[in-house]
């Protein structure tokens, strides 16, 4: 029994199973000399043409490259560059559809050609001296990956550390009209056989095996006539079968061998190039030519000379047809790739680009549009024709159903997507694409699967810190409190600290924030009451006097007073710096103030259009004091015009934050800001049942209010509000807790009442 | 006679399988809920409460306690009945009146945002970077789509943006795809 390499030698070639024999339609383009095309006015080139990620841009709009130059670099090493197919200027770097089904934008470059054609300094390396690295890299930064139509980086399918056995070169060209390689091996067949020679001298098989179709004896001759006398070249002749040109289709045929599912031919010690890809090395590295055109079939009845042409990357699709001759009919479809396995394209500017092999014009008589789909008659002519042995049907059905696992057992992602199966189907049922849909779908369900994954790790260690930060926080304040006891007992006599205790109450006592009993309760919070109204009532004469007069510590009566409000003012002052006192009392006075302004720019006019919007929250979410804000801001504009609008944006965003603290704060801070701005600040003893009516009354005008009130309207608003704190010394003073119950009850009236109309009429 | 050396054979053949049964439970006790781990893996992992539990564990373990399996408005139909299929009941429609049909992330308007930080204490998967007082912004690669971020920004500059789609994620189109046969 003679081995399986002896057998090769010998010529042998197997079969695989299935495949259909579809009419080839290649004699109309196989014949003419490659044409050479004009240079197009603009190339628009795609700046990733291939499997993994695009390089970074080298040039900027207005540069002026030369032929051949990069415009992309390789950062990584999935990338490859791109580069300029001839000499001119970047136009622009922006989003041109894709030349891909979807048809979506991505980033491309704009070359206006400036007929020149003048090349970069070229650097030819002699493969006989240069060690693979050096080849590796000059691969790379040819920008070649592979042009069969995947478009897989070649400089990392040939960097292999396993011993490879056979290098196959894959001259099949199976599917119909396309006869780029047929007449690229006619014409440059001791080329190829170069680049072949540069990749035997990166992967150093035990033999090389050229597969080519049997209708393509010219080709097939010429390929012999330049590999001579060299050993283990094998120009293999296998029968016109469609899919012999897939991958794992041509191993089988070449050496008998199954690529096992899942698994790349390398594992089986096979690497797999397309004789395109082989002829580009060559270039590549002879002549320092980077991948910068390629030959396209250029077919269909619509054309008047079908033929292969050497298109620029980055070529318009409609330059290519109007130079063979394009007569649109009605309705015309271009197809990219051929008629099996390419697509329509709807907008005819997209570019040509590494994997493009062909470009199809047809008429309607030549290649029928879709036709009705009819249901599934079990035939099975599908799985006849399967060349991977799948089952077409069953994986019919659970495309249908969505149903990934079933799928997954029927090995869909062996499925090549040949269009062989939707080729012989009786019932015209577009099989492929029901695959093609399917496939994306579970690579969708793989990447939500992913990012599910990692968005739990992210949780779990965001929870996990938090924990900790909890933990270490307990210890710090256990640690203190140890501290402190450890102190206090080494501090003396346990009279000394019982002295200090007491000291310490009578200060607290003296502050009034400790009564020792419910007298003293009482009695102190009637002296506070009477100081605070007492206090309300003179800012409130003070105001009404000069509305925006200082409320500086000084003007205060009671000196404690005034050290309350001087430890307020300081702690403002801490948070806005530059910001006056009237801007520290009154955030929304200094907003309004910039919006006034005369002199107003661009940027106040931004803080005024963040005040709408925050003014528009406002009064679908707060109570309706929030609109008295506006009111006293109007007046205060005259005392402040020359705010600058720097500490108009700050004070502006604390106006937005506080509008919106307000919706969700009791009654009695809700009701602070309004008074605030009306210079009546203390509010801390405020009756609540009175700021309740006051917020009726307000709310009840407030729904006449539109977002801009009319300053009439507002003078109202803001009288009502003041009448509320001016009747207050005739009022009785309610308990505090039932105060409290009132005030959470108004308060939550007021938020449901806020809420429905915001529902009723959203901003 | 007969019957007491039958009890006592019996009788004893119990206390010896007892024994074995008891030994095993305690030493191949399963540590966790493994019905949990296997409802967790099926939620999707935005963490994003609408459920009405603080994270998808939660609900995970509420879920393996007989909560309803049609709580997550962001795993969809296709959660429900994965869920439904592993618990054994029947899948119920989505509970929530509003599904966000299409993905979506964060995205901070950043010359608007204040820096207060409240974004990035909300965002269960920290995905949000920045520091107090300076721009944040999101890493939309890690962005769940939770929307738990938008409800405490103070100054509303966080929008929910739909996905922009691209090649990589580009489903095939059944109706835009013209079905090419050849005529012999």
């Amino acid at each position: 029994m003679p081995t399986l390499f002896q057998q090769i030698q010998a010529g042998k070639v197997w079969d695989f199973h299935g495949g259909i024999h579809p009419p080839s339609r290649k004699e109309r383009t196989n014949q003419k000399p490659v044409a050479l095309l004009d240079i197009p006015d603009r190339l628009y080139i795609p700046l990733r043409q291939h499997i993994g990620v695009a390089g970074k841009v080298l040039v900027k709009v207005g540069d002026r490259v030369l032929k051949g130059q990069a415009l992309t670099q390789a950062d990584n090493a999935m990338a490859v560059p791109v580069h300029a197919p001839t000499s001119g200027m970047v136009l622009a770097i922006e989003l041109h559809t894709s030349t891909h089904p979807s048809s979506l934008a991505e980033p491309t470059l704009v070359l206006a050609p400036d007929g020149m054609d003048e090349w970069r300094p070229r650097k030819p390396l002699d493969p006989e001296q240069v060690d693979i690295y050096t080849l590796l890299e000059r691969i790379q930064e040819s920008g070649i990956s592979g042009m069969g139509g995947a478009g897989f980086p070649t400089h990392i399918k040939v960097n292999v550390k396993q011993p490879v056995d056979y290098l196959i070169i894959n001259a099949v060209e199976c599917e119909p009209y396309i006869t780029a390689d047929d007449m690229l091996m006619q014409e440059r067949a001791s080329d190829i056989i170069a680049g072949i020679e540069i990749l035997v001298k990166l992967l150093s098989p035990k033999a090389v095996l050229i597969g080519i179709e049997d209708d393509k004896p010219i080709a097939a001759a010429s390929l012999k006539a330049a590999i001579g006398q060299r050993d283990n070249y094998f120009v293999r002749e296998v029968p016109t079968k469609y899919p012999s040109g897939g991958e794992k289709q041509l191993i089988q045929l070449l050496t008998n061998k199954e690529v096992p599912a899942g698994r790349r031919p390398l594992d089986i010690g096979i690497v797999m190039q397309n004789v395109g890809t082989a002829f580009a090395i060559a270039q590549a590295v002879l002549d320092d030519i980077p991948l910068i055109h390629r030959v396209v079939t250029v077919a269909g009845e619509t054309l008047a000379q079908q033929q292969n042409v050497l298109a620029l990357i980055g070529t318009p699709i409609s330059d290519l047809l109007n130079a063979c001759g394009f007569q649109a009919e009605p309705q015309q479809r271009i197809i990219v790739g051929g008629p099996m396995m390419g697509f329509a394209i709807a907008d005819w500017s997209v570019p040509v680009v590494k994997t493009t092999n062909c470009v199809l014009a047809p008429t309607e008589n030549e290649l029928g549009a879709a036709s009705e789909e009819m249901d599934c008659i079990r035939c099975g002519a599908c799985a006849d024709a399967c060349p991977a042995s799948l089952l077409p049907q069953q994986l019919l059905w659970y495309s249908k159903a969505h149903d990934q696992d079933k799928l997954a057992e029927y090995n869909l992602s062996d499925c090549i997507e040949c269009g062989a199966c939707a080729y012989v189907c009786p019932s015209e049922i577009p099989l492929v694409h029901y695959y093609r849909v399917a496939k994306a779908e579970i690579r969708e369900t793989q990447r939500e699967a992913l990012k599910a994954e990692q968005a739990k790790a992210r949780f779990d260690a965001r929870t996990e810190r938090l924990e900790r930060e909890k933990q270490e926080r307990l210890e710090r304040n256990q640690q203190l409190a140890a501290q402190r006891v450890a102190q206090q007992q080494a501090s003396g006599q346990a009279s000394q600290s019982a002295a200090a205790v007491q000291q310490a109450l009578a200060r607290t006592q003296q502050q009034s924030d400790q009564p020792l009993d419910k007298a003293q309760i009482i009695a102190e919070r009637e002296r506070k009451k009477a100081e605070a109204l007492a206090y309300q009532q003179q800012k409130q004469q003070a105001q009404t006097a000069t509305p925006a007069e200082n409320t500086a510590p000084g003007t205060a009566e009671d000196p404690r007073k005034a050290a309350i409000a001087a430890a307020l003012a300081r702690a403002k002052a801490k948070k806005q710096a530059e910001a006056q006192p009237e801007a520290i009392e009154q955030p929304a006075p200094a907003e309004t103030a910039a919006s006034d302004t005369p002199d107003m720019d661009a940027k106040k006019a931004a803080v005024a259009a963040a005040i709408a919007r925050a003014k528009a929250k406002k009064q679908a979410e707060a109570q309706p004091e929030a609109i008295e804000q506006p009111a006293p801001a109007e007046t205060a504009a005259s005392d402040i015009p020359d705010v600058n609008a720097k500490k108009a944006a700050v004070a502006a965003a604390i106006a937005r934050a506080k509008a919106k603290k307000q919706a969700e704060a009791q009654p009695e801070a809700v009701e602070q800001p309004a008074p605030a701005e009306t210079a009546s600040s203390d509010t801390a003893d405020m009756d609540a049942k009175k700021a309740a009516v006051a917020a009726a009354i307000a709310r009840a005008k407030a729904k006449k209010l539109a977002e801009q009130a009319e300053a009439q309207q507002q003078t109202e608003v803001k009288a009502t509000t003041q009448q509320a704190p001016s009747a207050e010394p005739q009022e009785p003073v309610a308990p505090p807790e039932q105060d409290a119950k009132k005030a959470a009850i108004a308060a939550a009236i007021a938020r449901a009442k806020a809420k429905k109309q915001q529902n009723s009429e959203p901003l | 006679m007969s019957i007491i050396t039958a009890l006592w054979a019996l009788g004893i053949l119990a206390l010896v399988f007892g024994a074995a049964l008891g030994y095993a439970a305690i030493r191949f006790k399963v540590d966790a809920d493994p019905l949990v781990e296997q409802i967790d893996e099926i939620l999707p992992q935005t963490q994003c409460g609408q459920c009405g539990y603080p994270g998808c564990r939660p609900y995970a373990e509420a879920i393996a306690n007989g909560d309803d399996i049609n709580k997550c408005p962001p795993g969809g139909d296709t959660t429900i009945k994965k869920l439904a299929d592993l618990m054994g009941v029947e899948a119920k429609p989505l509970d929530a009146a509003q599904t966000p049909a299409i993905k979506r992330v964060a995205y901070i308007r950043e010359d608007e945002c204040i820096g207060c930080t409240k974004c990035i204490q909300a965002c269960p998967v920290d995905a949000i970077v920045g520091a107090s007082k300076q721009m944040h912004t999101v890493i939309i690669d890690e962005c769940t789509g939770c929307d738990l971020c938008v409800e405490p920004c103070p100054v509303d500059c966080i929008d929910m943006v739909p996905l922009a789609s691209s090649i990589e994620r580009w489903k095939w189109d059944l109706n835009a795809i013209p079905v090419k046969v050849l005529e012999s």
